[in-house]
């Protein structure tokens, strides 16, 4: 059981690392990885949403839309939990974290249409997780994207010394070097085998 | 009076064109980036979900600018989201009965397109502000520079890919196919080197004054 669960998370975090594997949240990955402080902020606002994310999705599927029969409608019913999820999430933050707000406040609206949560919550369906594998996999998915952000974070505040080409200068560098960093982790792709 | 419907024409044009050069979604504004990394391992896939992507624009695009006046301000944004998330559905069921092979390759990514920031973005900054007609060309513009895009970048990691281009052959037996250009590597990195050949030819053009004659914004409104 236990086994099972690290499985999950390794998997998501390391060997199915949602950026560099699957492309998903590119957006904020290339727009906010341009220093090191607003991409671990990002990267910690988007766990937190995921992690929540995971759980509500799993209820929803189940004791909703299939009690209900209608599967049909599982797009729009995920994407409204999510949107309004991270309006609830940041209201909260907002009334008793004053201080966690004012780090994150501005990247939390951006996490609506970070495509990440929306593709994990659909996978979690599609894998026909468990509720705890689906909490284990939201949190471990929401990880390894923070992962991906603040390594490319890191390079990128080094880089702005570099002589970097002309026409390669901001977006063009940054896709090489995910390219490369791309590369590393489908070294670590023989460390379990996933499904 | 006169001057309106001289004038009418360019800003129509020129609410297409934009789409398709100057603020091409994928190689100039860098948005909806996820479907264009994910799905370009060969051209066929990426220019079905560029076709995708522009029906949905298109589609939702309409809708917003006709009900513009009515969405009020505090809740726009879920109330597009649900619009695209009803064209995505009915894109996703046409798919799986009608293309069931392409409905297979494009897999997770078909619902993606509710959060592709391309749709979205241009509802929020287009849409939303304009009647109905401009809306519509600036949708087509848009999701046409978008298709485009995917089918080039589709183009070239399936030739160094594979060898083949819409799955006919092209480079001969002596080549050995690029494994890396079908992994996602490959995909950062080809998308990467397009971007700088991009802007050396962008470069090129401004200074040649060349081949994409610029429309006066000036002239066009008013």
């Amino acid at each position: 059981m236990i086994r099972e669960l690290v499985l999950v998370f390794v998997a998501a975090v390391l060997v199915n690392n949602f950026v560099l594997k699957y492309f998903l949240g590119i957006c904020p990955f290339l727009g906010v990885s341009d220093n090191l402080h607003s991409a671990v902020s990002m990267g910690f606002a988007t766990t937190f949403v995921m992690s929540i994310t995971a759980p509500v999705a799993w209820c929803i599927k189940h004791f909703v839309l299939d009690k209900l029969g209608l599967p049909f409608l599982e797009y729009v019913c995920f994407i409204i939990v999510i949107a309004s999820l991270v309006q609830f999430v940041e209201m909260v933050i907002k009334k008793f974290y004053p201080a966690l707000h004012q780090a994150m406040g501005i990247y939390l609206p951006l996490i609506t249409t970070n495509c990440a949560i929306l593709f994990m919550a659909l996978q979690l369906v599609l894998r026909e997780y468990s509720l705890l594998r689906s909490i284990v996999f939201g949190f471990g998915s929401g990880l390894g994207f923070t992962l991906a952000i603040t390594i490319m974070a890191g390079i990128r505040e080094e880089i702005e010394f570099c002589d970097v080409p002309r026409c390669l200068k901001g977006p063009g560098i940054t896709l090489i070097i995910a390219g490369l960093l791309a590369l590393i982790f489908v070294g670590l792709g023989g460390l379990i085998k996933v499904n | 009076m006169r001057q309106a419907i001289v004038t009418k024409t360019p800003v129509i044009l020129k609410d297409f064109t934009k789409g398709l050069w100057q603020e091409n979604p994928v190689f100039r504004l860098l948005i909806g980036m996820c479907p264009t990394l994910a799905v370009t391992s060969q051209a066929q896939n990426g220019l079905a979900m560029g076709l995708a992507t522009s029906f949905t624009l298109i589609a939702s695009s309409i809708v917003v600018s006709i009900f513009r006046k009515l969405i009020p301000k505090e809740v726009r944004i879920p109330s597009y989201i649900l619009i695209i998330a009803t064209f995505v559905t009915i894109v996703s069921l046409y798919l799986q009965a009608k293309f069931p092979d392409i409905s297979k390759n494009l897999g997770p990514y078909i619902p993606l397109i509710i959060v592709n920031c391309l749709i979205l973005g241009r509802q929020e900054v287009f849409a939303s502000k304009n009647p109905t007609h401009r809306a519509a060309a600036d949708a087509l513009g848009m999701g046409l520079g978008f298709t485009i895009s995917l089918a080039a970048l589709g183009m070239v990691r399936e030739l160094l890919g594979s060898g083949t281009i819409f799955s006919f052959k092209v480079l001969g037996d002596g080549f050995r196919p690029w494994i890396i250009m079908l992994t996602p590597p490959g995909a950062f990195l080809s998308l990467g080197l397009m971007l700088g050949m991009i802007n050396i030819i962008d470069r090129f053009l401004k200074t040649k004054k060349g081949f994409f004659p610029k429309f006066d914004a000036k002239k066009g409104r008013t």
